[in-house]
């Protein structure tokens, strides 16, 4: 009943092994979809839904240290709830050499996460790269809205970017605040497409110094319009005047193959 | 026939849409072949909540094993949806094809906690069902409840077909027999109420219509069937062996953040510590052990599938399981190389040094708190109650809890128990002073949190015929704890609201007379009552006062020993006059002793029924301290025989 009954039991905080044991291995860069229901998930969601799909596939990370350890996986900009991604990214610190080639593990990957989410492509980055949020500088989106014309929408977008400053209200941190988004904006078209001659908007939107969401430039091109779905299509690293995607695919998506220049 | 394509812009525009939109690891897409009879399971509170549920899961998996049956899941949607729904004219739909309520034969509720109710209506009526029972013909599905608020269903009578009593592994397949009979045939008026009185007649099985309360002046006099081959009590459901029952096999694994988010797995139903307060511990006896292998293979299955990295025991206390120390080794044995430990938690703690070594070796993976629950603050108090650990049993635990790295600890207590005084109030914060003072050997920073909630009596307990304290004497009490506590940096004190335990003793022990109360809150706008947020105490205050009802008189008003209850033609197996003995016991301070380890008292459960305790080892759990009877006065230490023999009467 007192104490020393059960004093031959390590206490938890002593229990962490050896300091030095396993190299880890490699740190991998993974690209991965979110599509379809999943979407709905949140981007805390998604980092917990990565660790029990690890653990299924028995694929080893190296883990922080402390009372409560959790994988080292870092993922880059949070893709807004409700919008899909053609392009997101996961670096995960092995703690192994990997067993099998990278695809393989790609494959391995998609077949214990949920539908929705499809593990693209990976590759190995060196010691010292920048994390995924210091790197990525810009990211495509595509906006299906409702409510204009092809015509109406075109003039709006012709109008809009003939403006130096396009001065948006947010609120943050519970005040409300003025932030300019027309420096964000790189690109912007609209288009039908599909049989149903369905309006898209096509825009590039930079991450710095402020990020912003599609639905914010689809509320500023006209209060009026419904933005219906929204879709991250690439994630954009920009060094001097060449831009590339934190891991290309082997097939490049069209729109990566007009920037990759 | 899905509404996917309805909802996925409305889901764009809600919080948290993730809970609606199914593929949980687990999840089922079942093909609704003509014939089989489709049950809409539905848990009446938010995703997060209800997911986790193991009966609802259980049956999930049951029901849709069987080929006369299809089930898929439905949880309340949360008020910002409920209103986008109403406005476009949609209903509620399953998670799992996003099929349309109305595409059900069987809407069939888990009722876990009464501040649900008026989510069970709203939930009938987004279903596009009439609320009341009577008004539902041959077009509309059956709606059944079962769990634990199923043993006092008169509150929902008016609004419920019918009510399952006890464990629903078994009785759901004799209820899909029964209503496929009656979609086979033509679905008339007339048919639904054939169905409905086959269904009474199936055992475990109440249907409120075929019963009718009689009242003398404001006294419930009987409640009596009002047909001839109507059973005149109905008796619970129990599965003997848990072994012949290893689900959930597929638990659900969410695809967003939900409550007890990890592997669970059942060692065991039903408990005999025998706390008077404690309406779980009464209704699920005896006590039916999973064998330590099956719990075994559950846990290193469960792990694999799931990715879990932390898996429960879950029982009533789960410190009594006999095999205990091997499924704790077996879950910890499953470490994947390089994935990170397993961690097992043990959701209800027994009081001893034994359960926190068990703790210190089990949490290695991750820290998680620890928690006792003493119930009361002193030792006379928790011999009414039933609760025999002892101070030293407290600080011993607390003790070495320390010693093993622990800094921080919950303790649980009631407040408003039967003949409790100021001094036993009081006692609450004296111990947790004393648990603080402890640590101070240990550590800089040791810290307390009390959790004092106000006690609720419920039925089929030996503390139904007490008086529940009322809202501002609760608040009193919390005061008076308030008051010896703040010059205690190292006790954080922490309340439940008094107001709400109002409504759930008012729900607990209510008769038929409350539908009409039921329905005009629900009509007001009271849903959701669970969530401090949207629970509103003037709409109910204004419901019972149109109705000329006393709150009074329900909760607060102390029961004689000839009172007949509303729950009297229900049966847990429970014999009355063992629940006033206990009573009286209680009220003169004397503890009893767990059956399973000394002679039966013959409470019913058992006897009644034909069934015993399964229990692998004949001898009380090692370090034990409560149900050896410690501190009591006839403490024999005699096992009785265990396992093969009946543990009848005079053995």
């Amino acid at each position: 009943m007192s104490a020393d009954t059960v004093a031959t039991v390590e206490p938890t905080n002593a229990d962490k092994g050896p300091a030095f044991v396993v190299p880890p291995g490699p740190t991998v860069r993974f690209r991965f979809t979110k599509q379809g229901k999943v979407r709905f998930t949140s981007h805390r969601d998604v980092a917990r839904l990565w660790e029990r799909a690890l653990r299924r596939a028995g694929v080893g990370v190296v883990y922080s240290e402390g009372f409560s350890p959790r994988p080292r996986v870092a993922f880059g900009l949070a893709l807004p709830t409700g919008h899909a991604s053609e392009g997101e990214y996961v670096d995960l610190r092995l703690d192994h050499e990997p067993v099998e080639d990278l695809p393989v593990l790609c494959a391995r990957l998609t077949d214990v996460l949920p539908d929705g989410i499809t593990v693209l492509a990976a590759e190995v980055i060196p010691p010292g790269t920048p994390s995924l949020q210091e790197a990525v500088g810009a990211c495509t989106w595509t906006a299906d809205i409702g409510g204009p014309t092809l015509t109406e929408a075109e003039a709006a977008v012709v109008a809009t970017l003939a403006r130096t400053e396009l001065p948006i209200e947010r609120e943050r941190k519970g005040k409300a605040q003025v932030v300019d988004l027309r420096p964000a904006i790189e690109e912007l078209t609209v288009a039908a497409e599909g049989a149903d001659q369905a309006l898209t908007l096509t825009m590039v939107l930079a991450t710095r110094p402020a990020s912003f969401r599609p639905e914010e430039v689809v509320e500023a091109l006209d209060p009026s319009w419904r933005m219906l779905r929204a879709c991250r299509v690439n994630q954009w690293i920009i060094d001097e005047d060449t831009w590339r995607e934190p891991v290309p695919l082997v097939v490049p998506s069209p729109r990566a193959e007009g920037r990759a220049s | 026939m899905t509404m996917w394509p309805e909802l996925e812009p409305l889901l764009a525009e809600v919080q948290k849409p993730a809970r609606y939109i199914g593929g949980e690891l687990g999840a089922i897409t079942p093909e609704h072949v003509p014939g089989a009879v489709a049950w809409l399971l539905l848990y009446p509170d938010a995703y997060e909540v209800g997911l986790p549920n193991q009966g609802l899961q259980i049956l999930y998996e049951i029901l849709n094993e069987r080929p006369d049956a299809v089930a898929e899941r439905a949880y309340a949607p949360w008020t910002d949806l409920e209103a986008r729904l109403r406005a476009q004219g949609l209903p509620l739909f399953s998670v799992d094809s996003h099929l349309p309520a109305t595409a059900f034969d069987v809407l069939a509720f888990n009722l876990s906690a009464e501040l649900v109710y008026t989510n069970v209506l709203n939930c009938i009526d987004l279903a596009g069902a009439p609320v009341r029972s009577a008004e539902r013909t041959g077009e509309h599905p059956i709606v059944i409840c079962g769990g634990h608020c199923a043993y006092n269903p008169e509150p929902l009578a008016d609004f419920v077909d019918a009510f399952v009593l006890g464990d629903g592994e078994e009785v759901v397949g004799e209820i899909t027999a029964v209503i496929a009979e009656w979609k086979a045939g033509r679905r008339t008026e007339a048919s639904r109420r054939d169905c409905l009185r086959a269904l009474a007649n199936v055992t475990g099985v109440y249907v409120p219509m075929f019963y009718e309360p009689v009242y003398d002046g404001a006294d419930l006099v009987a409640i009596l069937p009002t047909e001839p081959g109507i059973p005149d009590v109905v008796e619970k459901r129990t599965v003997a062996d848990l072994a012949e029952w290893p689900y959930p096999k597929h638990q659900l694994v969410p695809l967003t953040e939900v409550v007890h988010d990890r592997l669970n797995v059942e060692v065991f139903r039903g408990c005999t510590r025998g706390c008077r307060f404690c309406q779980a511990g009464m209704i699920t006896r005896p006590v039916r052990e999973r064998p330590a292998d099956q719990v075994r293979s559950m846990i290193q299955s469960g792990l694999q599938r799931t990715g879990y990295d932390e898996v429960a025991l879950t029982s009533l206390s789960t410190a009594d399981y006999s095999g205990i120390q091997e499924s704790v080794t077996a879950a910890m044995d499953d470490d994947a190389p390089g994935c990170g430990r397993v961690s097992v938690s043990l959701p209800s703690l027994r009081v001893d040094a034994f359960t926190v070594g068990i703790a210190a070796e089990i949490q290695r993976a991750r820290r998680t708190g620890l928690t006792f629950a003493p119930e009361a603050g002193t030792w006379r108090m928790r011999q009414v109650i039933n609760k025999l650990i002892s101070e030293d049993d407290l600080y011993g635990a607390v003790e070495s809890a320390y010693s093993q790295g622990w800094r921080r600890m919950k303790l649980y207590f009631l407040t408003g128990l039967p003949t409790e005084t100021d001094e036993d109030t009081r006692g609450i914060a004296r111990l947790a002073r004393n648990c603080v003072e402890l640590g101070k050997a240990h550590t800089n920073k040791p810290s307390m949190t009390v959790s004092v909630g106000g006690f609720v009596p419920k039925p089929f307990t030996p503390f139904q015929w007490f008086g529940q304290n009322t809202d501002s004497e609760l608040r009193r009490k919390v005061g008076l704890l308030r008051e010896d506590l703040k010059a205690d940096r190292g006790v954080q004190l922490k309340w439940h609201d008094p107001t709400a335990s109002l409504i759930e003793g008012l729900m607990s022990r209510g008769d038929r007379r409350l539908g009409p109360v039921l329905e005009d809150v629900w009509r007001a706008g009271g849903t959701f009552q669970e969530w401090s947020e949207h629970f509103d105490m003037a709409l109910w205050t204004d419901a019972m006062a149109k109705h000329g009802l006393s709150m009074d008189w329900y909760v607060h008003r102390h029961r004689h020993e000839d009172e007949v209850f509303a729950w009297d033609h229900l049966s847990a197996g429970l014999h009355k006059d063992f629940l006033w003995q206990d009573w009286r016991d209680a009220l003169a301070e004397v503890g009893l002793e767990d059956c399973r380890w000394t002679p039966c008292y013959d409470c019913g459960a058992c006897t009644g029924y034909g069934i015993e305790h399964i229990v692998a080892s004949a001898k009380p759990p090692a370090g034990g301290s409560q149900g050896t009877g410690q501190g009591l006065e006839w403490h024999s230490g005699v096992p009785v025989e265990l396992g093969a023999k009946p543990v009848g009467v005079g053995s």
